[in-house]
């Protein structure tokens, strides 16, 4: 196994952390020292010898049959190794579908393409062939030779035009198409307030920084690849499979991921591609994606239009609560994306109707991106809630909390915790919500018109599971072992605060290795599920520890002093233990070990909650929209480490103001491609747009959670876009039902 | 062809085509990875080095032009940036990290010799104060998805004091 | 990218004479613009001469007053010279306002005025572009056209010109030196960049085998009081999407002198002229300043995306006149 000096030995700058009282202190991140002298390898960044250069090339028609693929002159160019497309590719197993009682790690692959296998097109983007050089230079030199004739095929590619073809959605064992309680049109008929709405989201790009990009080495048939992914074990699992190989000879490391947001959970076209062309030109192959083959080969977010009606007695009950949502796949693939998760979960309405319909498109495959389900949801959800409230003439905040339900509105499950009203109160009260004046357009400075505005947050939780193995040795040291990822949540630190702890020695004794498929398997990185999930383990890998090392302690007569001295006295170097294995009987263990904590955690509805609170400012003459004050207001249970923790939540906030103020995908309604496939025409926020965004959270432990821990890493972007149109609303007296806010919406 | 670059302090030859970016010269021949590829277009900043104390994109510098000016990457800084953007939590996935810090080292000195900004109010002053406003503006050619902003902004203000 | 042979110019001599004996040859000076598209694929010549050793970096006031600016000062130097931060704050600012610091390190002046279009159109191989591909049509008609222009616009091209400084040097009738082997001319900068016409592809009155060397700028006493204001959909690091570059000298509440010009909207970076004339001797008030923004904006031909310009370029020239008007008399 390859050492991880420099992922896990270095505790940081902040070294004066008690024993016993790591979790809860806000430690510096231990790859910080790293990051900031550029010391750290991202995938792209590990060389091998004989390392070749490969690029793609990509089809731009929506649908359609490559009849012509020539590849003379890109072969022509000095110093290109092979080109290879659907004609001389090696052949590999087709993607399977996923089986979740089989398998696991689900079927992560973002398509059911085979590419380079086929001579299909199923979207424009779509990688149709791969050139691979000596160097990047000749790679890129050589992409565009290639040349290709399609026979184009109608596509569905304009959302708008394709409403009328979508269809109620399925959905799946944790999430129906359809709820339905009481009858809820009937209800919004005969309700005293009401309102009926359509809000629009148009698609999204994650646009992490950092590029998805693949190194590739084949040794006979042991594959390593150095993949951006947020699910090392099962992109190795996927690759094995695809490439008919034991999983145990593919490894695929992950130390450092450049930021994910839900893009580097399912395998992508470059992933297998590269591991494809290092098979067929018997060298390494690194495959750096271009920004626009990012933006059109790797997933992205569903367009949304959705129907929202709300009714209400006088006194602001919801009697009715429906919502229609209309999303996207593709016709390679994609997901439901859970649209109606908070109009389930957030209101006790007396009736209820949500439905997911679908279309599917000849679009690029969509995916997870940063709160699925919620941070679209959210929007469509809180705005509404803010114009009935304005209906009503009732603050915003009181509705809200009006309609508190007692139980989990849809299905009755009891809340693990529920601190929505205390995040609202202290939240208003921090944020001076008191001296907002409830008036549309009457708070003003100078040219610029200025609003309040006020949402919920949710997002549900998810646990997986982890394997983990934890070793003390004779010198106090101890090591965790966790086949986990970091894409910068801090998740190393968190894991070692909670291990020195766990252990009763000093954090900066514990060195934590991550980001590796050797390592014990470790949960996908997503739905915030990850540092609950490792904890789990830990903890339970560090009580069995503590159990072995009392016993050594008293054999050997040590009880009392410090762990390891037991160690030396029984001339033990190390000892360890575990939670699960590598073995197929292990696994089997994993499994009824998620099966286990799924169904305990079904039990509750479990949450983090939220209360977003912000003031904008309109430019009266040209519609200019700023941010100029934020407070998020957080319940996400026990807080590891504060200063992570305020860093992931702030973060999402912005990528929510991003969403209200600038993000969209601009895929041509005539052809399907994409256009916004640079950062020049894909506005994510940049400094300028950022206000101080001031976090804090109620930090109350779930109490059915280890250590009472909710994920964080995606409650921040929800309601963060409605809070903003409810601001802008506040500022102007206009209703922004489609997002982004841009300013032609505000002249 | 044949070139010499100063990078770091030191002379490096290397032998690369003319089109081979500074920023790929960097990364692919001389090993130096620490300077990033966001976008290769100009429009995210993370490529940022120091060409003779200024900031520039590497991305869209050719490296046969940079002969004779000193480069300087992330390996080569050493600065109180550096720990500031640790303690004040500067980043979070890290990629944009290099191209932030050069970028702001270059920003101060900028400000030093009294460059104005779009956000300074009086363009006749040259002796403006580096206040939120000013950081946020000078420091909008790097993007951090992350959302990292607040931090980055503490770290260089603490460090501008 | 394709490849290419590569000249470091020791002179301008050298430069000039091996662009006029040679086919397919780009002056290559900060790479911003130029380096992206030879990435895309869009520029691809057979040789590159660097002229960035070249002695063009000089920032002079001549005897008459002009402000001679070297085709090689970077965007940050001239926007940071204290003479023109005093004498012309509507170009140091349009200047700050564009790109970002690391590309105002790196960008010329030169470089500056010979920008390509940013139309996504432009930059996508696959598209039809008749600046990129002349003939082959325009597939910013009728699709995402929130960037293109409103004025100046033909059937054959709706790209706008994506210079902030342009904009500047066009409100102060500023002058581009150019030469060649043949000699040295000066173009007036209004003659400088040309709208597309059935020829997109052709954008500059700058002849192949020519260099730009300096632009001048001429003593405008009322530039002193000149603002730039962009409006576009990001806080900073963002195209315009209306721009307006203006200076207003009023006395006894009659405007005497006024310049205004326009940006993200228009072809070419657009001289108000109509709007100027209007102005000129009228009283400075808020409805003059909107009826003559109104009869600029009259020849508009907008696109689906882009209507909303027509109602912004107004509104910004209000805006920018009346704040200027206020400052002036606060002064």
């Amino acid at each position: 196994m390859t050492t991880h000096t420099r992922t896990g030995s270095e505790p940081g700058v902040d070294a004066s952390v008690p024993v016993g009282g790591a979790v809860g202190r806000p430690v510096d991140r231990r790859d910080g020292n790293a990051k900031v002298t550029g010391a750290v390898r991202f995938s792209a960044e590990h060389h091998y010898p004989n390392l070749t250069y490969a690029m793609l090339v990509h089809a731009t028609v929506a649908r359609g049959t490559i009849t012509r693929i020539d590849t003379t002159a890109a072969a022509a160019v000095p110093g290109v190794v092979a080109v290879l497309t659907h004609l001389n590719a090696p052949r590999i197993r087709p993607v399977r579908n996923h089986n979740i009682v089989r398998d696991l790690g689900p079927s992560v692959s973002g398509t059911s393409l085979d590419y380079l296998n086929t001579d299909q097109v199923f979207w424009d983007g779509q990688p149709i062939a791969v050139v691979v050089a000596e160097t990047s230079a000749a790679a890129n030199e050589a992409a565009p030779l290639v040349e290709v004739t399609y026979d184009p095929l109608p596509a569905r590619v304009d959302f708008a035009a394709e409403q009328t073809n979508a269809t109620p959605a399925k959905g799946d064992l944790t999430f129906a198409g359809r709820t339905k309680k009481g009858d809820a049109e009937k209800a919004l008929a005969a309700a005293e307030v009401s309102v009926d709405l359509r809000y629009t989201t148009p698609g999204l790009q994650h646009n992490a920084i950092e590029p998805h990009a693949t190194v590739a080495v084949w040794d006979g048939d042991h594959l390593t690849v150095h993949d951006t992914t947020q699910s090392i074990n099962q992109t190795g699992r996927y690759l094995a499979w695809r490439f008919g190989v034991p999983a145990s000879r593919v490894r695929v490391h992950a130390e450092f991921v450049g930021g994910a947001f839900g893009a580097k959970f399912a395998v992508w076209p470059g992933t297998v591609i590269a591991a494809m062309a290092a098979k067929a030109v018997g060298r390494p192959v690194r495959l750096a994606l271009s920004r626009r083959a990012v933006s059109r080969a790797t997933g992205g977010r569903t367009a949304s239009t959705n129907r929202i009606a709300l009714g209400a007695t006088r006194d602001g009950r919801l009697t009715s609560l429906i919502q229609d949502s209309v999303t996207r796949t593709g016709s390679a693939g994609g997901l439901l994306e859970a649209t109606t998760s908070p109009a389930r979960h957030l209101y006790g309405a007396q009736n209820m109707l949500t439905r997911q319909n679908l279309v599917p498109m000849d679009l690029m495959p969509n995916t997870w991106l940063r709160a699925p389900g919620e941070a679209i949801g959210s929007f469509v959800l809180e705005s509404a809630m803010d114009e009935l409230a304005y209906e009503l003439s009732m603050d915003p905040i009181a509705l809200r909390l009006r309609n508190e339900p007692a139980t989990d509105p849809t299905g009755g499950k009891k809340f693990s915790q529920r601190m929505q009203r205390e995040a609202f109160e202290r939240g208003a009260e921090r944020f001076g919500w008191a001296d907002r004046n409830p008036e549309p357009r009457s708070m003003r400075d100078g040219e610029w018109l200025v609003g309040m505005g006020t949402a919920t947050a949710y997002h549900p939780v998810v646990r997986l599971v982890a394997d983990v193995k934890v070793r003390l040795s004779d010198d106090g040291s101890a090591l965790v072992q966790c086949g986990f990822h970091e894409m910068g949540m801090g998740a190393a630190t968190v894991q070692a605060q909670i291990a020195a702890d766990a252990l009763g020695i000093a954090y900066e004794k514990v060195r934590v290795e991550y980001g590796d498929s050797a390592l014990p398997s470790g949960p996908m990185a997503g739905n915030s599920n990850q540092t609950a999930t490792v904890a789990t383990s830990v903890l339970a890998a560090c009580a069995e520890l503590t159990r072995k090392v009392s016993a050594l302690a008293r054999r050997t007569g040590t009880t009392g002093q410090e762990p390891a001295a037991a160690l030396r006295a029984a001339r033990r170097p190390f000892i360890e233990a575990s939670v699960g294995s590598a073995t197929r009987f292990g696994a089997l263990g994993s499994q009824s070990r998620f099966l286990t904590t799924f169904l305990k955690d079904q039990r509750w509805s479990k949450a983090a909650r939220g209360a977003q609170f912000c003031e904008v400012r309109v430019n009266a003459d040209t519609g200019e929209l700023r941010i100029s004050r934020w407070l998020g207001m957080f319940d996400v249970g026990r807080v590891i480490n504060p200063k992570t923790a305020a860093s992931q939540l702030r973060g999402a906030v912005v990528m929510g103001i991003g969403m209200a103020l600038s993000e969209q995908s601009l895929i041509d309604p005539r052809n399907g491609r994409t256009m916004s496939a640079g950062l020049d025409s894909y506005y994510v926020p940049v400094h300028a747009d950022i206000p101080p965004i001031d976090v804090d959270w109620l930090d109350e432990p779930d109490k059915t959670m280890p250590l009472g821990i909710i994920g964080l890493g995606e409650v921040g972007m929800t309601g963060v876009a409605a809070a903003v149109a409810n601001a802008v609303h506040h500022a102007t007296g206009k209703r922004i039902r489609d997002l982004p806010i841009t300013l032609d919406k505000l002249l | 062809m044949e070139i010499e670059l100063r990078i770091n302090g030191s002379a490096q030859k290397l032998d690369v085509a003319p089109q081979v970016s500074l920023l790929d010269a960097l990364r692919e021949y001389l090993g130096l990875t620490g300077t990033k590829k966001g976008c290769d277009q100009g429009a995210c900043g993370a490529c940022t080095v120091l060409a003779d104390g200024r900031r520039i994109n590497a991305c869209l510098a050719l490296a046969v032009q940079y002969q004779g000016r000193e480069i300087t990457t992330i390996e080569g800084v050493d600065h109180p940036l550096q720990e500031a953007f640790v303690r004040a939590d500067g980043f979070q996935c890290g990629y944009c990290t290099p191209g932030q810090i050069c970028s702001a080292i270059g920003m101060l000195a900028e400000h030093k010799e009294g460059a104005p900004s779009a956000a300074t109010e009086h363009l006749a002053d040259t002796g403006g104060e580096l206040d939120e406003t000013e950081i946020r503006e000078r420091m909008s050619g790097n993007l951090c998805r992350c959302g990292a902003y607040n931090g980055i902004v503490s770290a260089i203000k603490e460090v501008a004091k | 990218m394709k490849p290419f042979s590569y000249l470091s110019a020791p002179d301008t001599a050298t430069a000039l004479r091996t662009i006029a004996d040679s086919e397919d040859v780009k002056f290559l000076a900060g790479g911003t613009n130029l380096v992206d598209l030879m990435r895309e694929g869009i520029e691809h010549p057979a040789t590159v001469i660097d002229i960035t050793r070249l002695p063009l970096t000089g920032i002079e006031e001549l005897p008459d007053g002009t402000i001679r600016v070297g085709a090689l000062v970077t965007n940050s130097r001239l926007a940071a010279d204290p003479l023109i931060r005093t004498r012309y704050p509507v170009l140091a600012k349009a200047i700050l306002l564009g790109a970002s610091a690391q590309l105002r390190n790196m960008a010329t002046v030169g470089g500056n005025l010979l920008q390509r279009t940013r139309c996504m159109y432009f930059y996508d191989e696959a598209s039809a572009c008749n600046k990129r591909a002349p003939g082959s049509g325009c597939d910013a008609i009728g699709g995402f056209s929130r960037g293109s222009a409103v004025l100046g616009a033909s059937e054959h091209c709706i790209a706008t010109h994506p210079s902030d400084m342009a904009v500047a040097l066009v409100m102060l009738d500023a002058v581009v030196e150019v030469e060649s082997v043949h000699g040295i001319r000066h173009v007036p900068i209004a003659e400088f960049h040309r709208v597309p016409g059935d020829t997109p592809h052709i954008e500059t009155a700058l002849a192949a085998d020519e260099l730009i060397t300096a632009i001048e700028l001429p003593p405008v006493p009322a530039a002193a009081h000149s603002s730039y204001r962009k409006v576009r959909d990001r806080a900073s690091y963002a195209f315009a999407l209306v721009s307006v570059a203006a200076a207003l000298a009023v006395e006894d509440g009659r405007i005497t002198e006024v310049r205004l010009a326009l940006g993200g909207v228009a072809t070419k970076p657009w001289r108000a002229h109509i709007a100027e004339e209007l102005l000129l001797g009228a009283e400075a008030t808020d409805e003059n300043f909107a009826r003559a923004a109104a009869a600029e904006l009259a020849p508009a031909l907008p696109q689906s995306d882009n209507t909303f310009k027509i109602d912004l370029a107004q509104r910004t020239v209000v805006a920018v006149l009346r704040k200027l008007n206020a400052e002036r008399s606060a002064s």
